[in-house]
């Protein structure tokens, strides 16, 4: 092994978990390193939140093994209790109660005495923006400040490990980027954080590293930049001044690049990857196609050149782009 | 401000302050939500209405004879009805993800279970207190006096905290909060009818009598009865009190065991 067991937050060797016939997780691996924020990326039904689940002592995993901060979670559950929190997917707080009793209620259970209960709560409220909703039973509140609730009751007392499964799952863009930062502010304080999503863009934002996950397996990870070469060295997008011109661009394309060039659903569109064996760097080629097409008399309107998205990266690994749901901003 | 605070130097709260935090949590439910006890409460109080005004007549000659009968009848019955909620609540709870919460947190892992029943003593006081003013208002006589009156309540709140442990053993069991209330009425209504909460047993042909005599409903109601007349035996008394002892043995147990593997 090469880190200790201890550095890490999280370490899962072939997790499984059954349902019936359903195997939620199915031979999972995981390595999160402490202090940064961890995407684990997947669509519906890859098993993120049974993962969670299991990880959070909350499910007993049929095979395999993980550790939090070194401590198994099967046998050792109380000590990993003490270092973790949870925030569900589904409402994590009470909704019969008022937001200030959800999160006096679960400071008590932290050890506060009433008074010092009080105040962490009410320090809370103002620091995540719920100050006049305090008041109100839970159920009344929007989604967005239900979910900033969600996350305060997380942080009542400093956990080592943060479970945030789809944080900004049906979120306006504004409350969304309220909980980024909510994210970011609480990694910044030492928190290592695990959070689940749909949406490329939000992994891409906060997660240091990413983990997609498929099927309950872990297809691919590393850090954005890793995984976004894996998918390639970056890609062009042509569009064509005349629609029939686009076999003869296809074939200079696909010289220059070295790669195969497709069409678009735009009948005057192409779009195409750079090998990522090609020498003279893909900025290089990617001027170096538009000159050719020049030089062949090919009339180009539009031209795009940049690294693959998440999006394509998700593509690349599972030819299966339908499932993964963009975020609607 | 800093986001994230050093946890309190104690650690975190023991079963016993847990438990009671989540007693709290019942109170606070109760009154968030008090239409949650409307059809619970609304039963024993439109029985106590009914059968006094429209049958009293006719099984004791008149309201106010049959009225000094009924009453501990349907303060027993109010509060054993009420008993149904613990397992019904439980089972909610257990689909939301508060309870993920509470169980990935580091404390006694049946304090929110313990603590629940615990807070619904709250609701068996309530539910007694309702029943108990309407029969004053409707002319009740307790010849006990208030000692006697508040024994009654505090025996038959005793016999539902036992009983509630077979409600929550069951909403551990079963899928859905409905499931749960269906099952506990269809057990409860004859239950409480064959028995001597509404009428005396020996007007029941002999293989019905047998079973009403039997069930301990009866006895409960027979020893809340004798207390709030002041006639009591301590015989009677500890007859209720070994009865609960022997349900909450049986399903306190079942009820931590099956909560603890509950995944
Ligand atoms: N308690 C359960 N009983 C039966 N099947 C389950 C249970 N929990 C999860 N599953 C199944 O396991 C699979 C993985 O579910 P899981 O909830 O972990 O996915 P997810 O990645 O969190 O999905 P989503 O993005 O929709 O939240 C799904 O097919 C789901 O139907
Ligand atoms: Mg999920």
């Amino acid at each position: 092994m090469t880190s200790s067991a201890t550095d890490l937050a999280v370490q899962a060797r072939g997790l499984v978990k059954t349902f019936g016939r359903q195997r939620a997780v199915d031979g999972l691996d995981i390595d999160i390193p402490a202090g940064i924020v961890h995407g684990v990326l997947g669509p519906n039904g890859a098993g993120k939140t049974t993962l969670i689940r299991m990880l959070a002592t909350l499910l007993r995993p049929d095979a395999g093994t993980a550790r939090v901060f070194g401590h198994d979670v099967v046998r050792e559950a109380e000590a990993v209790r003490r270092r973790i929190s949870l925030t569900g997917q589904f409402a994590s707080v009470d909704e019969d109660l008022t937001a200030r009793e959800n999160l006096v209620l679960l400071a008590r259970l932290h050890g506060h005495t009433s008074g010092a209960a009080r105040r962490r709560a009410d320090e809370l409220l103002e620091g995540f923006g719920l100050t006049e909703a305090a008041g109100r039973l839970t159920r009344q509140l929007s989604g967005g400040m239900r979910r900033r609730l969600d996350i305060a009751a997380s942080i009542l007392v400093r956990p080592d490990l943060l479970f945030l499964d789809e944080p900004t799952t049906g979120l306006d863009p504004r409350s969304r980027s309220h909980v980024w930062d909510l994210v970011r502010r609480i990694v910044a304080e030492g928190t290592t954080v695990l959070l689940t999503t749909q949406y490329l863009d939000e992994a891409d934002q906060l997660a240091h590293r990413i983990a997609v996950v498929d099927h309950g397996r872990v297809i691919a990870s590393g850090t954005r930049g890793e995984l976004k070469a894996s998918a390639g060295a970056g890609g062009v997008r042509v569009r064509l001044s005349d629609p029939g011109q686009r076999d003869k661009a296809r074939a200079v394309l696909t010289t220059v690049l070295g790669a195969p060039v497709h069409p678009d659903d735009d009948p005057a569109g192409l779009r195409g990857q750079i090998a990522a064996d090609r020498p003279g760097g893909s900025a290089g080629i990617a001027v170096e196609a538009l000159a050719h097409l020049a030089r062949a008399g090919i009339e180009v309107s539009d031209f795009s050149y940049g690294r693959p998205s998440l999006d394509e990266v998700f593509l690349a690994l599972t030819g299966n782009p339908a499932e993964l749901t963009e975020a609607t901003a | 401000m800093t986001t994230l605070a050093a946890p309190p130097p104690g650690g975190p709260a023991g079963p016993v302050a847990a438990s009671i935090t989540f007693a709290w949590r019942s109170l606070l439910k109760i009154k968030h939500v008090p239409e949650q006890l409307g059809d619970v409460i609304g039963i024993p109080v439109l029985f106590t209405l009914l059968f006094t005004y429209l049958f009293g007549g006719a099984v004791s000659g008149s309201t106010h004879q049959y009225l000094q009968y009924l009453l501990p009848g349907t303060l027993a019955l109010a509060v054993v009805f009420v008993t149904v909620y613990s397992g019904v609540t439980l089972n909610r709870d257990l689909t939301t993800g508060t309870f993920d919460r509470y169980r990935s947190m580091p404390i006694w892992r049946p304090a929110p279970v313990v603590g629940a029943l615990i807070g619904d003593l709250g609701r068996y006081l309530l539910a007694a207190g309702l029943v108990v003013g309407l029969g004053f208002a409707m002319g009740y006589r307790a010849h006990g006096g208030a000692p006697g009156v508040l024994a009654a309540v505090a025996l038959v709140t005793l016999f539902a905290s036992a009983l509630s442990w077979t409600w929550t053993t069951l909403g551990l069991v079963l899928r859905t909060p409905t499931a749960v209330m269906n099952l506990g009425f269809v057990v409860l209504f004859p239950l409480t009818f064959v028995s001597n909460v509404f009428v005396a047993p020996r007007t029941m042909p002999a293989w019905l009598r047998d079973v009403a005599d039997a069930n301990p409903i009866s006895h409960l109601v027979t020893t809340a009865r004798a207390l709030m007349n002041g006639t009591a035996t301590s015989h009677q008394v500890l007859g209720v009190i070994a009865t609960s002892a022997a349900i909450t043995i049986v399903f306190a147990p079942l009820t931590t065991v099956l909560y603890q593997r509950r995944q």
